[in-house]
């Protein structure tokens, strides 16, 4: 890589913990919110009251950060509750990095927890707000929208356009499943096939069951710092090199859905990093469903529009075997989507695999730059796309 | 099969004219005085110049379908839609009275309003050749 050298450090990801749990029947969200923040800690070699600002999506209960921050006894200068839905926690990252930038915190801990599974809001990811403030309400509740179709609606007309078929979609399952075999706490850990995918039934067409993510109980949690303290630590330097955030809805009726935000968060990220797509040696991917990965690596860059289903074809997500391995730990697909908020676990594989250790069955080969993506909301209607680049330093 | 259960729209202050209207069987759209264009969802701002000067006119009903998704596993099943209206903006709604396997984005679609359990009128979609005309064949018992 050719890079001016003058590029500033943003911040470094010295903490990150997923929650072993995919089942929290036995724990409150308070639990689970200490168990990930005090992991991260841990991870990190700091301590609770070395922690002065607090990140923390809806999925926190109580009353913003305050409920949390009361139940832990942390002791802020700086509170952040973004919320873009299961990609707040890349949007986090950034703004922890830009408050730590500006002299606003020191230490910034970054949670999330959820028990979907426990409280039983898993099944087919019903969208139903019942209120009626919410402007988009009778737009859209009366017609029966959902997670699914609003997802189903985008690969079809993905298909419509660019001819991606249901069996190029399924290679991205497949991939997912085959780094998830490793993952001794995945939820899901047997390989797939293709005809697996296109065999299981169709849900919202035309997406199969396996073409969406599991449902599972648990959380993460990250710790960013600035540059001093990072390096008076004992764990591998993870630095943010680059950030981006774009939120994307229907604009007035005139859209095209198979366009996701990540084509301007990635484009503000990679021109922050001063890096290329071809640059990146490992990506962690949203992946709600197939589809939702097939459009971040458009968007993104990583093939042009369009080449999405022949891109992921053949294996070429899987790490050892393909260009680009993404997901190392089975993503959302098979390991791991707590809260219905898949976006705090992309960020942990990534620091994972930009450590050195991913498990080592799927650790990428001198793994210097990673990219992490996240789309929060709905693809299809209304979502956020969140990316970070992070580099060993 | 089961009947089908809505939400209710729940009209507000600023949607009132349109449910009233789609009581009557009449489809409305937004448009704004000051540039011109059509919008959808409709709002008492113009999300495009975001002039205050936008005012309800009777749409065509017709449209094109821009993507849609049946819902198997619901019951009954239903086919969820965006269809382009011949107006401009593309709306979600649902296509009712079809195959839901002989469906196409691009298929031209004309409205067809289907109502709720408390008489709210929900602007829905039909394919354009189920719903103009009735082929004589299919008459016979
Ligand atoms: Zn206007």
């Amino acid at each position: 890589m050719c890079r001016p050298m003058s590029r500033p450090a943003l911040a470094y990801i010295v903490g990150a913990f997923e929650h072993p749990t995919r089942d929290a029947g036995d724990k409150t969200l308070a639990q689970l919110q200490a168990d990930v923040a005090l992991g991260a800690l841990a991870d990190a070699g700091l301590g609770k009251d070395d922690v002065d600002g607090f990140f923390c999506g809806p999925d926190a209960p109580g009353t913003g950060p305050l409920s949390i921050a009361d139940y832990l006894n942390l002791d802020l200068r700086h509170v952040d509750t973004t919320n873009t839905s299961g990609s707040s926690y890349l949007l986090h990252v950034a703004h922890a990095a830009q408050a730590i930038a500006a002299g606003k915190c020191n230490v910034a801990l970054i949670t999330l927890a959820g028990r979907p599974r426990t409280e039983g809001r898993g099944k087919g990811g019903l969208v139903r707000r019942d209120d009626p403030n919410q402007p988009d309400f009778q737009w859209e509740q009366p017609f029966g929208m959902q997670i699914l179709n609003m997802y189903g609606m985008t690969a079809m007309r993905h298909m419509h356009l660019y001819g991606t078929t249901s069996e190029q979609l399924a290679w991205i399952k497949v991939a997912a499943s085959h780094h998830a075999q490793h993952n001794e706490r995945a939820y899901a850990r047997d390989v797939v096939t293709v005809e697996d995918v296109i065999n299981s039934p169709m849900v919202a067409d035309p997406l199969h069951r396996l073409d969406c993510c599991v449902v599972t109980d648990g959380g993460g949690a990250l710790v960013v710092t600035r540059p001093e303290i990072a390096r008076s630590l004992k764990r591998p330097l993870v630095k943010v090199i680059g950030t981006g955030e774009r939120p994307q809805h229907q604009q007035g009726g005139y859209f095209e859905i198979t366009q996701s935000g990540a084509a301007w968060s990635g484009k503000t990220a990679f021109e922050q990093a001063g890096v290329r797509p071809a640059d990146i040696k490992y990506v962690s991917l949203y992946d709600s469903f197939t589809i939702t990965v097939l459009l971040q690596l458009e968007d993104l860059g990583f093939c042009a529009k369009g080449e999405g289903g022949r891109f992921v074809m053949d294996g070429n997500l899987i790490s050892g075997v393909g260009r680009l391995p993404f997901n190392t730990d089975g993503g959302g697909l098979c390991n791991n989507h707590p809260g219905n908020r898949g976006g705090m676990t992309k960020i942990i594989e990534a620091v994972r695999q930009v450590r050195g250790e991913a498990h080592p069955a799927v650790q990428v080969a001198n793994c210097d730059l990673a990219l992490a993506n996240g789309i929060g909301g709905q693809l299809g209607v209304r979502h956020a796309s969140g990316t970070l680049i992070l580099e060993r330093e | 099969m089961n009947e089908r259960v809505f939400i209710e729209p729940q009209p507000s202050a600023e949607t009132e004219a349109f449910w009233h209207a789609a009581g009557e069987g009449r489809f409305l759209v937004k448009r704004c005085t000051a540039c011109g264009k059509a919008h959808w969802y409709p709002r008492s701002h113009c999300p495009f110049c975001a002039s205050a000067d936008t005012v309800w006119e009777e749409a065509s009903g017709e449209g094109v379908i821009y993507s849609y998704s049946v819902m198997r596993r619901a019951k009954p099943p239903y086919v969820m839609a965006y269809v382009t209206l011949a107006e401009g903006p593309t709306m979600m709604t649902n296509i009712v009275d079809c195959d839901p396997d002989g469906l196409s984005i691009g298929d031209a679609v004309t409205l067809r309003f289907v109502t709720t359990a408390e008489g709210a009128a929900l602007p829905m979609f039909a394919p354009k050749a189920a719903a103009g005309v009735v082929d004589p064949a299919e008459e016979r018992p």
